[in-house]
């Protein structure tokens, strides 16, 4: 594992219940946490120097699995390094701690999320959908739901 | 603008804010964006900007065709400069695949994101000029934005929406006597700058109405996500192009402007650098561009030479399976970014090994961007929105995908 990153394997140490698995694709590092450590990590990610949330958003691997994936794209200016934090959360009840406590950008990622996922952050200052039309149902980017939209 | 109603403040009996909608229909807004104001007389309390009114599914889309019929709905993100979001998802695509362009097709990348970097801000420095009352500038940048769609229609065939690029290199060649042409729109250029910089920089209208308007840190612009020019006019020297560099960057020699007061009329003026630093790049590019293939020979995921095509049986069969089905890349993800117009572009591509990507999210520049609006208006006069909204440049072509 001597090709993780120092900043990530210190992380593991100090959280080692939270951090699941360290993985490496086309020199990305992906970490996977628990849901519940969403904000512990995040924080502890911040205060190592990754100021800049890049993005927030979720998978639906297929029409099949209950499960989304939530992603969150970090970059710290200071080691040049960018990192995916990721999260695993039931499709049958999509809830996850909100980070716009941590980074204030997450604050219409979240909402994009949502909108098109249907998972809640809990503690988000404003959840209402943000790119779908008044009184839209349903979440278009889940594997059930037609591309040709529902009428 | 319509007003919409009238509440009373919860605390002050005898003071009441107004809430009023400004756009989604108004010059000023760049497009179908809608902000509601709530106003204490011309002083502004807060913004709600009201997003979506452009919103076409893209990345669902793209979830359900081949990754190069997917090429073509990126050009509908920022149409003001197609060839930088084409080359942002080909980049990743690349990446996802494990493969390089040819050198000469990564040269005539860099030379064709920069044209379409001036053509960008040719549209933001007329429409901002506008807003703050200098009609003439406008007429003058679309005059050069009117050279860079000859340029993009001399090598692409399409003057807005391009997909010039492809998996693995560009889909032809530029044509012969394309340089003469880049190298008289380089020539010209600095003088066009010029001809900006006379009629704004030390215009005392245009000064008045920007300077110390719309001011926002370089802390608070890193904490809201915001990239690009309007995060490095206040100060954050963060430019993909020299942090990450990708498709040659770091071959070119350039210089990345980054401001102080991150006001209005400092943003104003990292874009007008970064015109000239792309200007020197494109130089760069036209006389250092390499002889060879503009394709890389990946029979897995790039198209075969047209003329072995028509002869050769293998050829032809690559050919018709790729067109048919599109290429599989491995199971895995990629988030590639790379620095658009507007800032950071990226796509995060998940691929579950078929032709079709799982999920293609793309983490748009002018949504990171708008979030910081409601930071740089609140407590700023309502005369101060149009000057404020052109300072970001926002497309909401990619805001709302």
């Amino acid at each position: 594992m001597g090709d993780i990153p120092e900043t990530v394997s210190q992380l593991k140490n100090k959280h080692p219940e939270a951090i699941s698995d360290v993985n490496r694709f086309r020199d990305e590092f992906t970490v996977l946490i628990k849901p519940d450590a969403v904000i512990d990590i995040c924080s502890a990610l911040k205060e190592d120097g990754f100021l800049m949330l890049n993005d927030i958003t979720a998978v639906h691997p297929s029409i099949e699995t209950d499960f989304f994936f939530v992603a969150y794209h970090v970059f710290s200016q200071k080691m040049n390094l960018r990192l995916r934090v990721k999260t695993k959360v039931p499709v049958d009840n999509p809830e996850l701690p909100s980070v716009t406590g941590v980074w204030r950008a997450a604050d219409w990622y979240e909402r994009e999320t949502y909108d098109l996922f249907g998972i809640r952050f809990i503690g988000h200052p404003n959840l209402v959908r943000i790119l779908t039309p008044d009184g839209f149902e349903g979440f278009p980017l889940r594997k059930d739901f037609p591309v040709e939209g529902r009428r | 603008m319509q007003v919409a109603n009238i509440e009373k403040h919860p605390e002050d009996p005898l003071s009441s804010t107004m809430v009023l909608n400004m756009g989604p229909q108004h010059p000023s807004t760049h497009g179908v964006l809608r902000l509601k104001l709530h106003l204490d007389g011309e002083i502004i309390k807060k913004v709600e900007p009201v997003i979506g009114y452009l919103h076409r599914g893209i990345e669902k889309l793209c979830e359900n065709r081949s990754y190069h019929k997917a090429l073509p709905l990126t050009d509908r993100l920022d149409y003001t400069g197609a060839f930088s979001m084409n080359l942002g998802y080909i980049l990743a695509v690349e990446k996802l695949l494990g493969i390089e362009a040819p050198p000469r097709a990564r040269a005539i990348r860099v030379l064709l994101n920069e044209i379409a970097r001036i053509g960008a801000h040719m549209v933001w420095i007329g429409s901002s000029a506008a807003d703050t009352g200098a009609l003439t500038v406008f007429l003058y940048a679309f005059m050069v934005r009117e050279q860079v769609y000859d340029l993009s229609e001399a090598a692409a065939g399409g003057r807005m929406t391009l997909s010039y690029f492809r998996a693995g290199g560009l889909h032809r060649d530029i044509p012969a006597g394309y340089i003469d042409m880049v190298r008289k729109f380089t020539d010209e250029l600095p003088g066009r700058v010029d001809e900006f910089e006379k009629l704004l920089t030390r215009n005392r209208i245009f000064m008045e109405r920007t300077m110390d308007i719309g001011v926002i840190s370089g802390a608070d612009a890193l904490d809201l996500g915001v990239t690009g020019p309007t995060l490095r006019a206040s100060g954050v020297d963060y430019d993909l192009r020299k942090v990450r560099p990708y498709s040659g960057y770091e071959l070119y020699d350039f210089d990345v402007p980054v401001g102080i007061r991150g006001d209005v009329y400092e943003r104003y003026l990292v874009r007008l650098e970064e015109i000239r630093q792309s200007n020197r790049i494109i130089r760069q590019a036209v006389e250092s561009l390499p002889d060879g293939p503009v394709l890389a020979d990946e029979p897995g995921a790039v198209l075969p030479p047209k003329e072995r095509v028509m002869k050769n049986m293998e050829d032809l069969i690559r050919h018709y399976k790729l067109i048919s089905e599109g290429f599989r890349p491995p199971a895995g993800e990629v988030y590639h970014s790379t620095e658009a117009p507007k800032g950071e572009l990226g796509f995060y591509i998940v691929s579950d090994g078929s032709e079709n990507p799982v999920r293609l999210k793309i983490r748009t520049p002018s949504f990171g961007n708008l979030q910081a609006l409601p930071c740089m208006l609140e407590g700023r006069y309502v005369a101060d929105i149009p000057a404020i909204i052109g300072s970001i440049d926002i497309v909401l072509g990619e805001i709302d995908r």
